[in-house]
């Protein structure tokens, strides 16, 4: 591929379809060789897994994790995987990879050779580095910890059972798991964790839980001139959008269990909510990757045609991009627009056009090599497509920006694959990835303290989108977590409250 | 550095415990998708799996999301001849709501069927979920061919893996003190003599000395050479062969053939007949089916004749209940099998035949079974048999159910109700 690299051609690794250990071996340390020594990618230890299909459907059903607490939902998933297995409906991925160090992939007997090196590839080079260079993974998650913290998650909670019945426990990790996209911290950087602490601190959080219940009801009266002077103290102080953090810390009838199990599920939704926000980016980069070191592999004469062939059928399926009128779209496909641009950035340093230097004079002509890891590294969907969608990626996407306004009896197309158009496609196909504006803006705004003990959560509307039907189930299950009335308002732009959700 | 790892031979079903806690929790959902299979399937195919329905919305968890309204902007790839500033007509339903590709606020696909398979005997599961023969306990019997091993005390001949170490090692040990003690004490004598030798020694006293410290030897020398274990220490467990009493079960479908009973009320006994079958081989390994038709006199017959064939006439039920008694006795001991018996009528019975019935009910066959059902099928008032078994049944409650049937729809429910756990009627 590169002119400079003229390495003499070898003995192909294999020429059979079927894999045996050693072939993973070999092709693994060979990858490994290209991926480390050429292309600078630094990763985990990789611990590769092979496992039966029947296992690649318990994988998935417990969101990927080699181990998870017990739960009738994770049930649920997996006779869905099971059903549209045997039917034939869903192929299963190839591969699954796990965010831990060492970092463990999955790899499915069914495989032939090729896949199995196309896994190995996209896998163990390409999500590995990403999980250990991207920055969102570097601040929020703990790779070293996550398996082991599991481990206590899954204990702790199958004590509880045992002590509090399985159906208290079910009860309440549905109500925790209604809410675990808002359990997370945008902003402020977890502490990492770890399974030994962890018990030690759940010890001492639940001795001092205990004795100290709970200062926010204190039954001291309070001083005189305080309650006159202020009538609108709001507690908190600042809405809160962590709904978990707040439940955890400030409901007032919580046993101390439930207040850990509130913050098992809180970890846990902490712990993939850098995933959910770099699909574009991880998928491209780990495609880009498979893509890239086996044509190396073919260059070197590692690899035979007809391994190529095989190969980049595969690819090319993972990669393709339905029409939004094909019965087969479900919108944009991650692996997609992420390898497309991944290439394109690639395309953009070393052969640049005028246009390219234009839109992209930063990285226009510069080190391929340093300019991708630089991206990789400190971006996430959103920043990273209003930085590198190029026009050429939006021309060959075709895409076009669609105004749905319950206002207007018609929607409106607003912007197509032309000059005028290419940076308002941009902007908004950011926006798209944006989880702030994905999920309805729901925080913590007050909670009644000198009267009825009464939540009250506010919605901010934004473009006037109301929220969803299962709201007002959802309100039920913070109900049952707060322990008395709880009131969401959705208010729009003005202030003005439009829509009302209550529990009490 | 990368390990690879072989897990294919771990334990699967990991995700067991999880897939029965979504059973259980929707249970009731399961169990009418069920009962609603059991009811529109054929008989041959009554003990497969099932794939089950349950409304999407049951089982939703649900989440905030947005939901349909306000402004929003979408990106879409693809564009063939649109260009900026067309409007179009809002696409009904999918495509606008949920382009945005998350699955989120999927409100719009929200109403399908959430649908998995059960396994044939999670299905067998849920048909007879809080069913239960009745007066199971029962005949134990010859005829067994299944064992169990049982403990039975030490033996000293055995295998080598049912050596019973602690036993073995004690008899080692009770061996080397018995065999050892004469010795043992002997020398422990001449220690003694040794410490009153005191220095200065005289001649013959280091002669005596030098005795006693060969003989001392000597000893050692015998004590060391008794074998730490020997083979008659060896102590094995011993097992025994039980054998395990397998209860046996014999059914008998009764039915009438005479002109009175439809293809469709017959079809409708089959119905009640099968399920009567693959409850009772949950419960027993072996069982004999007899099929014994009856119009004015009766026949044992094989399973194609008895729901197929036609034949009219008059309708004498003693007829059939006289062959039940008589192949009991000849064929099916009471104290060997476990009788049920399932009878299928549309009521019919020749008037003077009802008090020989009731004599040969009450006299020879319900003394002997362990559970029988009678169902009448048809929509028509109670028929004379009905009549005639109510007065039976207050005597024989505990054995003998009576139900009526319209048609296959009913069989199910009917049959749930006649094998219904009691609770407090244990026998």
């Amino acid at each position: 591929m590169s002119p400079e690299q003229t390495s003499t051609r070898r003995q192909p690794l294999s020429t059979q379809s079927e894999w045996t250990f050693e072939l993973l071996e070999t092709y693994d340390r060979e990858i490994a060789r290209i991926a480390k020594d050429k292309f600078k990618l630094d990763t985990y230890p990789n611990q590769i897994e092979v496992i039966r299909s029947d296992q690649m459907m318990d994988a998935y059903s417990s969101v990927g994790m080699p181990i998870n607490y017990n739960h009738w939902s994770f049930g649920k998933s997996f006779l869905s995987t099971e059903q549209n297995y045997q039917r034939g409906r869903m192929g299963l991925a190839y591969e699954i990879v796990i965010n831990s160090s060492p970092c463990i992939s999955y790899l499915m007997e069914e495989n032939t050779m090729t896949m199995q090196a196309l896994v190995i590839a996209h896998a163990c080079y390409g999500h590995n580095s990403f999980f250990k260079g991207n920055y969102l993974f570097k601040t929020w998650t703990d790779a070293e910890g996550i398996i082991d913290y599991l481990q206590f998650a899954r204990h702790y909670i199958a004590k509880c059972e045992e002590r509090h019945g399985v159906e208290e426990v079910e009860k309440l990790l549905d109500s925790c798991h209604a809410l675990s996209n808002y359990g997370v911290d945008r902003y402020k950087r977890p502490n990492p964790i770890s399974a030994m602490q962890e018990l030690k601190r759940q010890h001492q959080r639940e001795d001092y839980i205990q004795q100290h219940l709970n200062d926010i009801w204190r039954t001291l009266p309070q001083k005189p001139q305080q309650q006159s002077s202020i009538e609108e103290v709001r507690f908190p102080s600042q809405p809160e959008e962590n709904l978990l953090y707040f439940i955890e810390k400030n409901a007032p009838h919580l046993e101390a269990w439930q207040r850990e199990i509130l913050r098992i599920v809180r970890k846990t939704s902490q712990y993939f909510y850098p995933q959910k926000q770099t699909q574009v980016m991880n998928e491209g980069w780990a495609t880009f990757w498979h893509y890239t070191l086996l044509h190396e592999l073919y260059d070197e004469g590692l690899v035979t045609e007809g391994f190529m062939l095989e190969f980049l059928t595969s690819h090319t399926s993972v990669v393709a991009q339905p029409d939004f009128d094909s019965p087969y779209y479900s919108g944009i496909n991650p692996y997609a627009l992420g390898f497309a641009m991944m290439q394109d950035i690639r395309r953009i340093c070393e052969h640049p056009t005028e246009e390219d230097k234009e839109w992209f004079p930063d990285i226009a002509g510069s080190n391929w090599l340093d300019t991708l890891h630089d991206a990789m590294q400190n971006y996430r969907d959103e920043s990273f497509i209003l930085q590198f969608l190029s026009p050429k990626i939006i021309r060959e996407f075709h895409l076009f920006l669609v105004e749905d306004d319950d206002n207007v009896d018609t929607i409106g197309i607003d912007a197509i694959h032309n000059e005028r158009g290419y940076q308002r496609v941009r902007e908004n196909l950011a926006q798209q990835y944006n989880l702030g504006y994905r999920e309805p803006d729901i925080q913590v705004y007050n909670v009644d303290l000198k009267g009825d003990r009464r939540l009250t959560l506010q919605h901010i509307m934004q473009d006037r989108k109301p929220l969803s039907e299962q709201a007002s189930e959802v309100v039920k299950h913070l109900h049952r977590l707060w322990g008395y009335t709880v009131v969401l308002n959705s208010v729009d732009d003005q202030g003005v409250v439009k829509q009302s959700f209550r529990c009490s | 550095m990368s390990y690879i790892i072989d897990r294919r031979l771990n334990s699967k079903n990991k995700s067991t415990v999880n897939r029965q806690r979504f059973l259980k929790r929707y249970r009731k959902q399961i169990r009418k998708s069920v009962s609603d299979a059991v009811n529109q399937r054929n008989m041959t195919d009554m003990e497969q799996g099932e794939s089950i329905s349950i409304p999407k919305k049951d089982i939703s968890e649900p989440v905030f999301g947005h939901g349909q309204g306000g402004r929003r902007t979408i990106v879409h790839p693809g564009n063939k001849e649109f260009a900026e500033g067309d409007r179009l007509p809002r696409p009904q339903g999918g495509e606008g709501g949920s382009g945005s590709g998350e699955g989120a606020g999927d409100s719009g696909e929200g109403m399908d069927d959430f649908v998995f398979q059960i396994s044939q005997s999670e299905f067998l599961e849920f048909m007879f979920e809080d069913l239960e023969l009745p007066n199971m306990v029962k005949r134990q019997l010859s005829g067994t061919d299944n064992f169990s091993y049982h403990q039975a005390g030490i033996s000293e001949v055995g295998n080598a893996n049912q050596m019973n170490l602690v036993r073995t090692m004690r008899s080692a040990q009770a061996r080397r003190i018995a065999l050892g003690g004469k010795k043992r004490k002997k020398r422990r004598a001449l220690r003694q003599q040794l410490e009153l030798l005191v220095e200065p020694l005289s001649e013959s006293d280091q002669l005596q000395k030098l005795d006693i410290e060969e003989e001392i030897e000597v000893l050692t020398k015998k004590l060391n050479a008794l074998p730490f274990i020997d083979e008659f220490d060896l102590k094995y467990n011993l097992k025994v062969k039980v054998p395990k009493p397998s209860p046996k079960a014999v059914m008998f479908c009764i039915m009438d053939v005479s002109g009175s009973m439809t293809q469709d009320i017959k079809n409708t006994a089959k119905r009640f007949f099968f399920l009567l079958y693959i409850f009772l081989q949950r419960n027993y390994k072996k069982i004999d089916v007899v099929f014994i038709r009856h119009h004015t006199q009766a026949s044992e017959v094989d399973e194609e004749t008895f729901f197929y064939d036609r034949e009219t006439g008059g309708t004498v039920v003693s007829s059939a209940l006289e062959m039940l008694g008589d192949i009991i006795e000849e064929r099916y001991p009471p104290e060997q099998w476990n009788i049920y018996t399932a009878q299928a009528s549309d009521g019919d019975n020749w008037p003077n035949d009802q008090p020989k019935c009731h004599q040969l009910m009450t006299e020879k066959i319900l003394p002997l079974v362990q559970y029988f059902t009678y169902i009448e099928i048809g929509g028509n008032q109670p028929q004379e048999l009905w009549h005639l078994y109510q007065g039976i049944q207050k005597d024989f409650s505990h054995n003998f159910a009576t139900s009526r049937v319209e048609d296959n729809a009913g069989i199910y429910p009917v049959f749930r109700e006649l094998f219904k756990k009691r609770i407090g009627h244990e026998s």
